[in-house]
């Protein structure tokens, strides 16, 4: 077969439903034509593509996520597929074969669902709502920094520091939760306060 | 990187050294590829292992591990020894024409000013000589004797191809080959570039790994040109980002530092980030960073940020330690002396060294909090999983929260890739679970806290009462309202500096970029060297306009890159003195006789004239430096060190262990290790089938690689009776892992110091959760210490020792 269609509008046409015969009337000659008649409905094509990149290494290729239901429109949206994005001017739509298994990641058996709480001594974690979790924290963490904050060192500077709780910054989120992760580490006076860069 | 992953298509010579791009970074690796089969380039690996990047170079040389600088400063004395070198770029844009200070010098492996009891050098000789008004004395004949150029040449002296052979085990002829394919690349129309990354930089001293082939790169005039620059291949896809939003216990954003206990005040802390010009007419672009700090105050805090209270400079604690890095926090921990840790998207228990003690600190802890996507051995540390994780469950009191957060197909934002991209996605479906955002679940604790205190009362709560928290719903900010707080903001009418009666920009309109923000708390920015990606033109971040004029690889259309959408750092440096490209096929920037222009925004003042202003801007010399001053702590030449765990001893002095600055604590150095007890090299690894310890949960990927192995030569296998495939025990002195052996021909032992040298390769993506067998990875063996100027961890080179064995055993199942 010899159309001058690229291959993304070409599968947006045939699974729009445009008949071989519409094919045919836009002037592919009848092989062309017969040939699409019998080729059945890409799945993709009533998918929702979003662009994304690659959460693995800092190559950072771009990819097309294809979903069932729109998140834009306010529908639940299932990942079906990952591809590359052909026109990512760094990966030209390849990708190797950490990023082309992606949807694995995302469907992994073990992506966390719920919050959850391990007790002192226990042997397993055990199911708690976001509130029990959030109000849980807040306490441990004001507790700790009011019980061990430094205002001022021996010279009677003040240092407004807190090292009895530390944290450690992922490197796959985003700018904008960085910023935000920032403020309140810095913010509550953490020093204790590292990315995945330092390793 | 100084440059792009697109714009390696333009190189002659591509050196991967301290990396293995072609498994770790296969799609930027395809550029490689491209350079090869259109311009002709060569392809040169340097590498322990022969890897799959070296499977497909034109010259392969082997290297013991920990022993590159050794190889790279061969490789400097090779050039500067047969005239290989930039010779007009060198002595125009480095500062190879400076006097040092008498004094300054270099013995027995030591520099001037060793204190052995502080472990630290007193660094006072390592500077210029200045003159009465403040600037470096310079010699530009290079006739003088104490010049830069000729201490460094005195310096590179003992590194001939017979030292480069006994150190590194490479045998001499392939080292003369490659010293030999490297020193064209001195031609002003030849270029290389240098592809690297953690192989370089998880060693005692990384940071002089990486200087001493920029160096090289600058002697060869390959800093700044198309095809050329330092090219840190970065691990994930936003390490770059959270280091650039400084996200790091010695940084504030935008490479702004963190004060210490000596900046008792924000003048104090001033005067010593002044940048004053160490040579006329040089533009020290630092000089500005008042503008920048006071911008990001302004941010953090609003209106509780004033002149007349130091623009709230209290709020920031103030460091009495250079870091509290992870290193320092875990031991910390194993004191007993940290109560609470939060793992946002990490998992220290695999990506730290010596894991028996990382264990044991997360332990001591009262409670942990971790956030990810995923199961992780860290927050199942507890957890007891027979050998693989041999813990005592009962005993741990650890209370520990695990909260699960959105994968990148959920959640919407920009990553900064390693070529300073800020590239923005969007989310394409919905979350499992009760899964939330990152930025839901720091602002509902932020806001918790915030009413605890204001409730309560309790230390010093002004800095989290008065943090500027002004989102539409501030329950969960968005990427969008983030993004344009990062870029920044006027707060009131700016007027314009060259016409006061004209508004600039008006309050409250986003700023075009950094050279709008100022020092009188007129203007909010969370990081300067990401203004210019969200401003009033829209996200900039967003674009994707893929036209490439004249196919440079510059794509100045597609996304944003800090600074200013600039894609080559230093490009003022593929032009001469007089601003005409050096190789004009290889054009970015020409100066016209008024002005710069070209492919890519001008590293340099668009009306500054060549001739005057240098091309490190960032410089208070307006040149790169051959000789860093007091500015890194283990000498401003890179100088062979040992790794802590070395199969030999440092050949310029035989008492040094690893780098004699690099802090070691007590409980770590009686854990490290000799080599008549482990006397084979071990050192850690990345598969192109995983990503860390995250694709371990993926069925495909685990199908692809599902067990974890250790890599050794059949010369090794033989001799300890280790047959393919078997299983074998490895253990160093913290730790014991068992693995099947992969015996191949990619490893060869080499003589180093007179003696053989046997490498074990460990690749580092299993543990007890996910879909993969369960496994070990090299870090429950590596020893627990850093670089002496960042402290990154020397997982890349420590000692082991290995025996046939049986399999692991697995807890057994409770009936």
């Amino acid at each position: 077969m010899n159309m001058d269609l690229s291959r993304r509008s070409f599968l947006k046409l045939t699974g729009a439903g445009v008949a071989a015969t519409s094919l045919g009337a836009m002037g592919f000659g009848e092989a062309e034509a017969a040939e699409v008649a019998h080729v059945r409905p890409f799945k993709l094509t009533t998918t929702t593509e979003t662009r994304n990149t690659c959460p693995y290494c800092s190559v950072a290729c771009g990819i097309i996520l294809y979903s069932k239901g729109d998140l834009r429109k306010g529908d639940k949206a299932e990942i079906v597929h990952v591809e590359g994005d052909v026109d990512h001017p760094t990966n030209r739509g390849t990708l190797c074969p950490k990023g082309a298994a992606l949807k694995d990641f995302v469907k992994s058996p073990t992506r966390l669902k719920y919050p959850m709480l391990r007790k002192p001594g226990s042997d397993k974690f055990e199911r708690i709502s976001w509130d029990q979790a959030f109000d849980r924290i807040a306490r441990l963490m004001k507790d700790d920094r009011d019980a061990n904050f430094v205002a001022k060192n021996a010279a009677g500077v003040q240092v407004n520091r807190w090292a009895t709780t530390g944290m450690l910054a992922a490197s796959a989120t985003t700018n904008e939760t960085a910023w935000a992760t920032f403020k309140f580490a810095k913010g509550l006076g953490i020093v204790g306060f590292d990315n995945q860069a330092r390793v | 990187m100084t440059n792009a992953w697109t714009d390696i298509k333009n190189t002659d010579l591509v050196v991967v050294m301290g990396g293995n791009a072609a498994e770790a970074h296969p799609c930027g690796f395809k550029w490689v590829t491209e350079a090869k089969a259109h311009r002709g380039a060569k392809l040169i690996v340097v590498d322990p292992r022969y890897t799959r990047t070296a499977s497909v170079s034109d010259y392969y040389a082997p290297i013991r591990q920990g022993s590159d600088i050794a190889f790279l400063n061969g490789v400097m004395k090779y050039c500067i020894d047969n005239g290989k070198v930039q010779w007009e770029y060198m002595k125009a844009f480095t500062n190879a024409s400076y006097i040092v200070k008498d004094g300054f010098g270099y013995k027995d492996g030591l520099f001037t000013g060793y204190d052995e009891n502080k472990r630290d050098y007193d660094k006072s000789t390592w500077d210029y000589v200045m003159d009465d008004d403040g600037f470096a004395v310079t010699d530009p004949t290079l006739q003088h004797p104490r010049c830069v150029w000729n201490l460094l040449k005195e310096h590179l002296a003992p590194y001939t191809p017979e030292l480069v052979e006994q150190v590194c085990g490479t045998p001499k002829e392939k080292f003369l080959k490659v010293a030999e394919m490297i020193s064209e690349c001195s031609s002003p129309t030849k270029t290389m570039t240098s592809m690297y990354a953690l192989g370089w930089t998880q060693h005692s001293k990384g940071s002089q790994n990486i200087r001493a082939m920029a160096m090289l790169q600058l002697i060869l005039g390959n800093i700044g040109v198309r095809g050329g620059g330092m090219n840190a291949l970065r691990g994930h896809s936003n390490i770059q980002g959270l280091t650039d939003l400084g996200l790091m216990s010695h940084l504030l954003t935008g490479y702004l530092t963190m004060p210490t206990e000596k900046d008792v005040d924000f003048t104090t802390y001033m005067s010593t980030r002044l940048f004053k010009p160490l040579r006329p007419g040089q533009t020290s672009y630092w000089q500005n960073y008042k503008k920048f700090m006071v911008s990001f105050q302004k941010a953090m805090w609003g209106d509780a940020a004033r002149a007349d209270n130091d623009w709230a400079f209290n709020y920031i604690p103030k460091l009495d330690v250079p870091a509290y890095d992870i290193l320092r926090m875990f031991e910390l921990m194993h004191q007993g002396k940290v109560n609470g840790y939060i793992c946002q998207g990490f998992n220290p228990v695999l990506a730290f060294p010596n894991r028996n003690k990382n264990v044991a600190s997360l332990s001591k802890l009262k409670w942990l909090v971790t956030m990810d996507p995923l199961e992780t051995e860290t927050s199942r540390f507890w957890e007891n999983h027979g050998e693989f994780n041999d813990v005592d469950t009962k005993s741990i009191q650890t209370e520990v929260i695990q909260l699960p957060t959105t994968c990148f197909a959920e959640e919407e934002g920009s990553l900064t890739n390693s070529g300073r991209w800020l590239q923005w996605h969007w989310a394409g479906g919905s979350p499992p679970g009760e899964a939330q955002h990152d930025t839901y679940i720091i602002a509902q604790i932020f806001l918790r806290m915030r009413e605890l205190y204001r409730k309560e009362g309790g230390a010093f709560p002004d800095p989290i009462l008065n943090m500027s928290w002004d989102y539409a719903d501030p329950n969960e900010p968005t990427p969008e309202e983030l993004a344009k707080e990062i870029n920044g903001r006027a707060l009131t009418d700016l007027m314009d500096p060259t016409d006061p009666t004209k508004v600039q920009v008006a309050a409250g309109k986003q700023v075009v970029n950094f050279s709008q923000l100022r020092d009188d708390g007129s203007t909010m920015a969370g990081c300067w060297i990401y203004s210019g990606a969200f401003n009033e033109q829209g996200n900039n971040m967003a674009r994707r306009d893929n036209h490439d004029p004249d196919e440079t690889g510059a794509y100045l259309g597609w996304t944003f890159a800090w600074p200013l959408n600039r894609r080559t750092l230093y490009n003022r440096a593929s032009a001469d003195l007089n601003g005409k490209a050096w190789d004009p096929t290889r054009k970015i920037i020409e100066w016209d006789g008024t002005k710069w222009s070209g492919y890519d925004v001008p590293d340099i003042a668009p009306n500054a004239k060549p001739q005057d202003v240098g091309p490190f801007i960032m410089n208070q010399e307006g040149v790169s430096r051959l000789f860093a001053r007091g500015m890194m702590r283990d000498g401003p030449f890179p100088a062979h060190m040992e790794p802590f765990e070395s199969p030999v001893e440092n050949v310029f002095n035989r008492k040094m262990r690893g780098n004699p600055v690099a802090r070691v604590f007590k409980t770590d150095a009686d854990q490290l290790g000799t080599s008549d007890e482990f006397p084979y090299a071990a050192t850690s690894y990345r598969l192109t089938e995983h990503f860390h310890y995250w694709t371990k949960h993926n069925r495909v990927n685990s199908a692809l690689q599902p067990e974890f192995f250790v890599e050794i030569s059949e010369e090794l296998a033989k001799e300890k009776k280790i047959e393919n495939g078997g299983w074998v025990r490895v253990w160093s002195k913290r730790g014991s892992v068992k693995a099947k052996a992969l015996v191949t021909k990619r490893i060869r032992p080499l003589i180093c110091d007179g003696k053989p040298v046997h490498i074990v390769g460990i690749p580092l993506h299993w543990g007890f959760t996910g879909s993969a067998k369960k496994g070990f990875g090299p870090n429950s063996l590596a020893a627990f210490v850093g670089d002496a100027n960042i402290e990154t961890p020397e997982s890349k080179a420590f000692l082991v020792n290995i025996e046939p064995s049986t399999a692991p055993k697995d807890k057994e199942a409770s009936v």
